[in-house]
């Protein structure tokens, strides 16, 4: 064990969990105004597809990360829309979200297989997830902005008699999430593989979705438990250099585990389930009543 | 003194109900001014007119000798009028500051924001820790919140919603010493209650409405907890047209030192209630709403059997554990207050409702399978002995009017020959024929020997139905009366909590 | 100059032609918005429609694939129909899918080389009881600890999936298969019998017809089926009648599971024989929307799952025919449950013309 596989071993992790900190960022502000998205895998995936193909067609790496962010707000303002205005269960739209999402970008991406790219430099993205998490923080945490974003999630009731605009919150809150899966997903396709595969987040969106909870929907938490479950990941592919020999997918299993561990410490406790969970989760908001 | 609020012929109308009717009174600058009266009495909702949260149909309201013109409780906040809702609309999770913040409608810094406060809380004796998340405050701490939130944006009048029907008696105490230095100011303070100890010891003027119209509107000087009593609650004699003669003389239901404590601030505790009720008696149970009569209900049907002392006796066993088909087992049927979604399911036909009430000597089941023509028969003989109108069977129960709906659900419970029914609010919110239907298939139910415990707000259908009648206030239950004997006065004093009467 | 605009207000009464009739809407104008599609992708719609919904069934052998496709689908959404009429929301049909798998092809493998008339039902049965095990951890917690059952049973659904995965390439490996990851293939007795010579439908859709009959009858004539949808639509008056909920939030995730469970051993048992990575093409995510298609109704469900096996049928045929990718599949499944969702509005509200003055 010597300090260049160490050097190498942080250099992997923090390339390899960038894809994760921005899909969860972005679930986790989703969340946080109360909304539940499960179509976080599918947003990558057609974020991923849409900036490898505009790369190939055009050779402009600025508009592929542009119109992966444009499909990222289209696939998730049409997951508003459906909720936010249809009131359909969220549940079931976000399963339809990823369902549809997997099938279009293999779609999209049948004739791109395989093609060769430039890959992209991954250190600007790296800075820029880091960025955009302690920007998050900000805003929720030292701004009127982000603590009217909060009290959304923490009761729309309340949040609408006091004159807050619901419905527009909820909406900027999808968008946003929508925006960072797809860059999530150009990330991969982009500077991460740097290709198009099908499929290729494999189930990277699930984890996101864990590592929200896992966070407790604190943004500043959201990389440490990205470096926790990364870091994890990463071992699991090295386990002869560290000499172990537990079956790797127990590695893969324990952010699944370790999720569900919190999910039990924070809900049996009314007080701690208060003061993490958006208690206005999932509950969708008539406006009439 | 001036007047600060000029309230001329306002009326509001709902579909089914006049809530405000000509409503005229004025609002001396500088005064603690009661509105009393009781639920339904529409207080609530001249209340959500001035804070911009209703428009009236008709009339005028002048703010300081101009017209008043709101649309929006921002709008109110900003003439200066401020509201402390009964249930506060504070976030759980945000903490004190973040609370305040959010009320606030301008911008503040946080420097800025703690100065004021520091002032705010020297000056009204309203101590509070900015990083405490709301979660953790008491009730009174988070009616210390709400009031400062409010006394932020320097409001002139302000609106106080049954304050202290959350707080503990030192809360209350240290209320109304707020009240004091709000008053010593200049502020106004409008203070709606029921309770009238309140209204005699620390407020200035009156005014009292009874169903959507001003009965009166005085200055409390010459007025006594037995004049406000009446005065709330009209004349209602004349009615009673109870008839003794089937009352046994044995006990057939029995509440011994019940008590129960919710450590919630919404919930009314329950404290060493006793009661009994003999064969063939209807029971009253009266009470201005949110004083304990649904934590009651819940406790004498069973659907919460955790209380913490006390003894439910019936057929010489101690229920207080059994749960409700446990009481039904035993022939104790009960209608709690809300049809849709308590008593009925509003998304399911009339025959599946049925089943929702099971007791032994029904037919209904097979080890587990429905038997539907059984179901039919039954009713069958609830929509026709009870006149209900209804297409058929299998509508859904939300299709039936409130009247039919609940006619079906007392049929329901009344064909299976209870030995006690317990029963509240029977006719709130129905027409004035089931009403009528109602309480004559309640009386001649209790003919037959069953008793009868009704709980409700209404006192003319209790003067009208009952043989004892009791009060609840704040949890706790009066001695019971024969109604034949009581006065308007006595009740009115018990309900208001009153405590020697 | 008058304009009008929508808007959106409540019916008295939940329309019953509307529960009809939404599905419907849903299918066509998911067929039509992928009409749309093909032709933008340059291919000729019709055409395109063709070899995605007729071709596929447009022999024996096809309407046979229909019904290999749409067991799993049904089996999976009847069982998922409990929980949903109890307003629960169990995502984790796929895990629960895997770990019936695991549990019955389990005892597949360890009788290999046994060939008697019992080891299939005992598959069977120990498939169900596995995936009943897995779907009551997501109750146990929700009722012991309050903790919400979308995300528990989501979680689950990848360590199971980890865990099939670790056996199959571990210690459940077959010795003779090169290294290929792969279990040793079950005995005949062990293999779902096929119903008719030279198709591949077998046995499991006679159990899942039998199971759907009789969640028909539990459903519609059972205490058991009316506590649970009394529960669902609402919690107080289940709590009024006495009903015990904590009991009915067991029955209905063990149900559901073991259903998934033994849709899981058929589709290891039924077409390939033995235990491998990826068992499942989502089927415990697309039963989902095959329940909500269906209405949860057993017929529905029946309906719906042949709807959305053709969908996985025409993804292959137009990957055959028109190298358009199989994924197209998920495109449509997306679209239907887009389409079902939106037009569900209808059902509890209506859409009212009012003038703008």
């Amino acid at each position: 064990m010597n300090i260049d596989l160490i050097i190498g071993i942080i250099n992997i992790v923090l390339i390899a969990t960038t894809p994760l900190v921005f899909a969860a960022i972005g679930e986790l502000v989703t969340e946080k105004s109360g909304v539940l998205n499960l179509g976080v895998e599918g947003m990558m995936l057609v974020g991923a597809v849409t900036a490898f193909v505009t790369l190939v067609l055009t050779g402009s790496y600025i508009l592929a990360f542009l119109i992966s962010i444009l499909s990222g707000l289209i696939m998730s303002g049409l997951f508003a829309y459906l909720v936010l205005i249809l009131m359909s269960n969220q549940v079931a739209t976000g399963l339809a979200l990823t369902i549809f999402g997997i099938g279009l970008s293999s779609m999209i991406g049948k004739q791109f297989i395989g093609t060769p790219i430039q890959g992209l430099n991954p250190y600007f993205f790296i800075a820029l997830s880091f960025a955009i998490v302690f920007g998050v923080s900000y805003f929720f945490y030292k701004t009127k902005k982000g603590l009217i974003f909060r009290a959304v999630g923490e009761s729309h009731s309340s949040a609408h008699a006091l004159g807050y605009s619901v419905i527009k919150i909820r909406l900027l809150g999808i968008l946003f999430g929508g925006a960072m899966c797809a860059l999530a997903g150009s990330y991969m396709s982009i500077c991460y593989a740097p290709m198009w595969q099908e499929n290729m987040t494999s189930g990277r969106g699930w984890i996101a979705l864990a590592l929200v909870v896992f966070s407790t929907w604190k943004p500043n938490r959201i990389l440490i438990g990205a470096y926790i479950f990364g870091g994890v990941s990463i071992m699991q592919m090295n386990l002869q250099a560290f000499g172990l020999s537990i079956p790797g997918q127990f590695f893969n299993m324990a952010p699944y585990l370790a999720t569900m561990i919190v999910l039990v410490l924070i809900s049996s406790n009314k007080l701690r389930i208060k003061m993490s969970a958006p208690a206005s989760l999932t509950k969708p908001f008539y406006k009439g009543r | 003194m001036s007047e600060i609020l000029q309230i001329n012929s306002v009326t509001k109308t709902f579909p089914r109900v006049v809530a405000n009717k000509d409503v005229s009174f004025n609002i001396k600058k500088n005064s603690v001014h009661a509105l009393l009266g009781e639920n339904g009495a529409g207080k609530s909702t001249l209340v959500k007119i001035l804070y911009g949260l209703l428009n009236p149909d008709s009339g005028e309201i002048l703010y300081n000798n101009n017209l008043l013109n709101i649309t929006s409780p921002s709008d109110a906040r900003k003439k200066g009028i401020g509201m402390v809702f009964q249930h506060f609309s504070l976030f759980e999770s945000l903490t004190v500051r973040e609370n305040l913040i959010l009320g606030i409608d301008d911008k503040i810094s946080y420097s800025e924001l703690k100065n004021k406060l520091k002032d705010i809380s020297a000056r009204y004796e309203l101590p509070l820790d900015l990083d405490a998340p709301i979660i953790t405050l008491s009730a009174g701490e988070k009616q210390r919140v709400e009031i400062v939130r409010l006394l932020l944006q320097d409001p002139q009048l302000l609106i106080m919603d049954e304050p202290t029907s959350v707080l503990t008696p030192q809360e209350v105490t240290n209320l109304f010493k707020t009240l004091e230095a709000l008053i010593k100011e200049g502020r106004t303070v409008l203070y709606i209650t029921h309770k009238l100890e309140e209204v005699i010891n620390i407020c200035d003027y009156v005014t009292i409405m009874r169903n959507g119209e001003v009965i009166d509107s005085c200055s409390i000087d010459n007025q006594s907890a037995e004049s406000l009593a009446t005065k709330m609650l009209g004349e209602r004699l004349g009615k009673i047209k109870t008839d003794y003669s089937n009352v046994s003389e044995k006990i057939n239901f029995e509440v011994k030192n019940l008590s129960c404590q919710f450590n919630d601030p919404f919930f009314t505790d329950l404290k060493d209630i006793n009661l009994k009720v003999k064969h063939g008696e209807i029971f009253g149970i009266a009470g201005v709403a949110g004083n304990g009569q649904s934590e009651l209900m819940d406790i004498l049907t069973g659907e919460n059997n955790k209380i913490d002392t006390g003894k439910i006796i019936f057929d010489n066993k101690n229920i207080e554990k059994f749960n409700p088909k446990k009481r039904r087992d035993l022939s104790i049927a009960f209608v709690p207050e809300n049809r849709l979604g308590h008593s009925a399911v509003p998304e399911l036909t009339l025959s599946e409702n049925i089943l929702l009430s099971q007791f032994p000597n029904n037919n209904f089941i097979n080890k587990g399978v429905i038997i539907h023509k059984n179901i039919e028969n039954h009713v069958n003989k609830v929509i026709s002995q009870f006149n209900v109108i209804t297409p058929g069977s299998d509508v859904k129960a939300s299709s039936l009017s409130g009247g039919n709906l609940q006619k079906f659900v007392i049929g329901r419970e009344i064909l299976t020959d209870p030995k006690l029914l317990i029963i509240s609010h029977p006719t709130w919110g129905i027409d004035a024929g089931a009403e009528f239907s109602i309480r004559e298939s309640l009386i001649n139910l209790a003919k037959n020997g069953t008793s009868i415990i009704v709980l409700s707000q209404d006192l003319d259908e209790l003067f009208e139905i009952t043989h004892r009648v009791s009060v609840i206030f704040n949890g706790t239950l009066s001695d019971s009366f024969e109604t034949k004997n009581i006065s308007i006065e006595k009740i009115g004093l018990l309900m208001g909590g009153h405590k020697n009467v | 100059m008058f304009s009008y605009y929508p808007s959106i207000i409540v019916r008295g009464q939940p329309s019953v032609l509307m529960n009809i009739f939404v599905p419907v809407i849903a299918v066509l104008l998911t067929l039509f918005t992928g009409s749309i599609i093909f032709s933008l992708m340059g291919y000729n719609p019709i055409f395109a429609l063709y070899t995605f919904f007729i071709s596929p069934i447009s022999n024996a052998y096809g309407v046979s694939e229909l019904f290999v496709k749409a067991t799993p689908l049904a089996l999976i959404a009847i069982g998922l129909a409990y929980c949903f009429k109890n307003n629960i929301y169990n995502i984790g049909a796929e895990g629960q899918l895997t770990m019936g798998a695991i549990f019955g092809g389990g005892i597949g493998i360890y009788f290999y080389d046994v060939n008697s008339f019992w080891l299939l039902p005992l598959m069977i049965i120990v498939g169900a009881i596995g995936g009943a095990i897995w779907g009551m951890i997501p109750a146990f917690l929700k009722i012991k600890f309050n903790t919400n059952e979308i995300l528990t049973s989501l979680m689950l659904v990848y360590i199971a999936i980890l865990i099939l995965d670790y056996l199959v390439v571990g210690p459940w490996k077959d010795p003779d298969g090169y290294s290929f990851p792969k279990t040793r293939a079950f005995s005949e007795s062990a293999r779902m019998p096929l119903l008719f010579q030279g198709l591949r439908v077998h046995f499991g859709l006679i159990i899942t017809l039998i199971l759907i009959f009789i969640s028909w009858f539990v459903f519609s004539k059972t205490m058991f089926g009316f506590q649970l949808k009394v529960s669902g639509y609402s919690p107080i008056a289940a709590r009024y009648a006495g009903f015990n909920q904590n009991t009915l939030i067991y029955l209905a995730f063990a149900i559901c599971g073991a259903c998934a469970g033994i849709a899981g051993l058929s589709e290891v048992s039924g077409p390939i024989g033995l235990l491998y990575r990826d068992i499942s093409p989502n089927y415990g995510f697309t039963a989902i929307i095959v329940t909500f298609l269906g209405r949860l109704h057993p017929l529905g469900i029946i309906l719906a799952s042949l709807v959305i096996a053709l969908t996985y049928l025409g993804a292959e045929d137009a990957q055959l025919f028109m190298q358009i990718p199989q994924a197209v599949g998920f495109v449509f499944q997306g679209l239907v449950l887009f389409y079902l969702l939106g037009a569900d509005l209808l059902v509890n509200y209506k859409i009212v013309f009012k003038k703008n003055i």
